[in-house]
């Protein structure tokens, strides 16, 4: 749990208070930290896109915003990257698990999983790659101030490795 | 009935307090034709979001949200609906102008042009839902929204029209920041 962990205190610290999601198996653990907080109101989408326009309402009443999600769902998210996020400047943090990379078992995984990085630079979202729990707090709790300085989209993703440190076990 | 006409009813009866949310294309030309306010957040981009970005809105404030959408929009992201029902909101009433075409792009027919029920699918999320034919009877359901401590859908059968009206000229970041402040100062 200790990946999970970091990354939960981070956005609490961070004071994150409003969340949209589209499940991950690897946001398992995070995903029942975020549902038990009471600081922070939880709304899972039926896609990325979606929960990308509820945010952005959300923040346009005043409140600081994040989404949690699997890499393979920025594809259907640039489109309102573009016209709603760059348009009007809106800033929320995209906690991504990024699939598709070193121990992937599944092939449909590995194109979204190697263009991601690419997206992301041509979306011009800046995004960091913590790659142990104590990384991950101190980038999310700056990546949530940064994003308001930016007044866009900051993402994290946390790829394979990171996850490990999810298993108690082996770390 | 023309969307035109939808709309001035909505800005009739709305409250100064009250938000509206328009969507992309000639529906937010035509609210900011007819009434311009800073509690008007006109989406200019990212079709499909309307109600979506009126949902983040209304389960974060307490006045009415009012998310004027339309058929060819809420087809683009139909789980919009099943999400409005699953997260509980009430003080968001959705207003689907349904002209069965894709006005802004040259009146090319969308689906509900045949079989598709807009009314039925939200009645299939949970949703409190009727379908209105003509302006008395969408000014008596809108009134009874409104007035209502539950979100609505209100599906308002029109002809396709778009009325010839001005571009907005406020530039983006500005119609997102003199809506923020108009939230925070009341």
């Amino acid at each position: 749990m200790k990946g999970s962990l970091a990354v939960y205190r981070g956005l609490i610290d961070g004071g994150i208070n409003f969340i949209c999601s589209v499940p991950c198996a690897n946001l398992k653990n995070l995903l029942n930290l975020i549902e038990s907080e009471r600081k922070i109101f939880h709304l899972p989408t039926t896609r990325e896109e979606e929960a990308f326009g509820i945010c952005a309402g959300a923040y346009l009443s005043g409140k600081k915003t994040a989404i949690l999600m699997q890499n393979s769902g920025l594809g259907n998210s640039i489109n309102a990257i573009a016209s709603l996020y760059k348009v009007y400047q809106i800033p929320t943090l995209l906690i991504i698990s990024h699939r598709g990379l070193l121990k992937e078992q599944i092939p449909a995984q590995i194109p979204m999983g190697l263009w991601t990085e690419k997206l992301l630079d041509v979306c011009e979202i800046p995004f960091f790659k913590p790659k142990n729990p104590e990384e991950a707090y101190k980038i999310i709790l700056e990546g949530a101030k940064y994003m308001d300085k930016i007044s866009y989209p900051v993402a994290i993703l946390l790829d394979a490795l990171y996850w490990e440190y999810d298993n108690d076990v082996k770390k | 009935m023309r969307r035109i006409e939808v709309i001035k009813k909505i800005v009739e009866n709305v409250k100064d307090n009250e938000i509206i949310v328009s969507n992309i294309g000639v529906p937010s030309k035509e609210l900011y034709y007819l009434k311009d306010r800073d509690r008007n957040f006109y989406m200019l981009g990212s079709m499909g979001l309307a109600s979506s970005i009126g949902l983040g809105i209304a389960l974060n404030c307490n006045e009415k949200v009012i998310v004027i959408d339309g058929d060819g929009s809420i087809l683009m992201n139909l789980g919009t609906l099943s999400t409005i029902s699953y997260s509980g909101v009430k003080n968001l009433i959705l207003v689907v102008v349904d002209n069965s075409v894709y006005g802004s792009t040259g009146n090319q027919k969308t689906h509900t042009s045949k079989n598709t029920n807009i009314k039925k699918i939200a009645e299939g999320c949970g949703l409190d839902s009727v379908e209105v034919n003509n302006l008395e009877d969408f000014e008596k359901e809108f009134k009874k929204s409104l007035n209502t401590d539950k979100c609505r859908v209100i599906i308002a059968k029109t002809i396709p029209y778009n009325e010839k009206v001005p571009n907005i000229d406020i530039p983006p970041v500005m119609i997102k920041f003199r809506f923020m402040n108009s939230l925070v100062e009341k």
